[in-house]
């Protein structure tokens, strides 16, 4: 069994209000070290067997298709050690 | 002339939506998420709501319902279809129409009453308004900031694609203040604001919105 992790992220030119609203909430609890925050999404995917070549390309079509909208989040696909 | 007006899961205006077609003279058919066809219908609204419950993001996952194939065909093709507030956010997931709707700027779920300024009457859906009409309408949503890339603005400013823009302040961070959009064709509309909550005097803010559906069926007569 392996896990892929898929994360994706607003793309840095749209607007993160979630990300902003976190980022001042931070300085208000003590944790003055902040210069911003984006807020993202984390998947865990598990598959059977190993994460080969043919599994990541299907992975990455998902992410595109479906887990992102590309309009305004990009995103990455890795295997988890 | 019938409109189908389909409901997924987690749908709410649903059935507003159909008074409206029935208001503005129309037959308003029910269509359901898991249909594999939209049964001959001449146009179709995507109604508001928080179709599969906004999971992932709203309108990702109703854009693979399985009506969605026959309707993203037939909307390519020329058929009428109007999504209103998570049907406008369902018809930019199935890039029918372009640019994304995000978290409203103040992260706050609005419901009020907003008034707009039609910008296009070309399309089937604005037929009937003129040309910097005021209306006033509600809107409420959570995710209602038109957002998209320079070059897609650009192109929607020059093309003349935005329906409808928000008037005085900007309640929701939208690009350019927009509320509404169409495609090259002007077949298909998403607005933010729902016309079909205000369609007679009894309750809402008027009868603004009816226009959007009287606009429709007299273009499918012609």
């Amino acid at each position: 069994m392996a896990k892929i992790i898929v994360e994706v992220m607003l793309k840095p030119e749209i607007l993160d209000p979630q990300g902003q609203a976190v980022a001042s909430a931070l300085p208000r609890l003590g944790f003055n070290f902040t210069k911003s925050v984006r807020q993202g999404k984390r998947f865990e995917i598990e598959v059977d067997g190993e994460a080969n070549a043919q599994v990541i390309e299907s992975i990455e079509k998902a992410a595109e298709v479906l887990l992102s909208n590309p309009v305004i989040e990009n995103y990455t696909v890795r295997v988890e050690k | 002339m019938r409109i189908g007006v389909v409901t997924f899961p987690g749908s709410l205006d649903d059935r507003d939506a159909q008074r409206a077609v029935r208001e503005a003279g129309g037959e308003a058919v029910a269509l359901w998420h898991g249909d594999s066809s939209i049964n001959n219908v001449d146009a179709v609204v995507l109604p508001g709501g928080f179709s599969y419950g906004d999971y992932l993001r709203c309108g990702a996952i109703s854009r693979f319902a399985p009506v969605m194939t026959d309707v993203i065909e037939k909307a390519k093709a020329g058929l009428p279809v109007l999504g209103i507030c998570n049907g406008f956010q369902i018809l930019c997931e199935s890039h029918l129409l372009p640019g994304a709707l995000t978290r409203n700027k103040d992260l706050h779920f609005i419901c009020k009453d907003q008034e707009l300024e039609i910008v296009n009457n070309k399309t089937l859906w604005t037929s009937e308004y003129q040309i910097g009409q005021h209306i006033t309408i509600p809107l409420k949503n959570g995710e209602g900031s038109f957002q998209c890339d320079d070059e897609t603005l650009n192109m929607l400013e020059s093309e003349g694609r935005i329906i409808a823009r928000y008037v005085g302040e900007n309640p929701n961070g939208s690009r350019n203040l927009i509320a509404g959009i169409t495609n090259d064709r002007g077949n298909i509309v998403g607005l933010m604001p729902h016309p079909e909550h205000a369609i007679e005097d009894l309750c809402g803010p008027g009868t603004d919105g009816l226009g959007f559906f009287t606009s429709v069926l007299k273009a499918l007569v012609k």
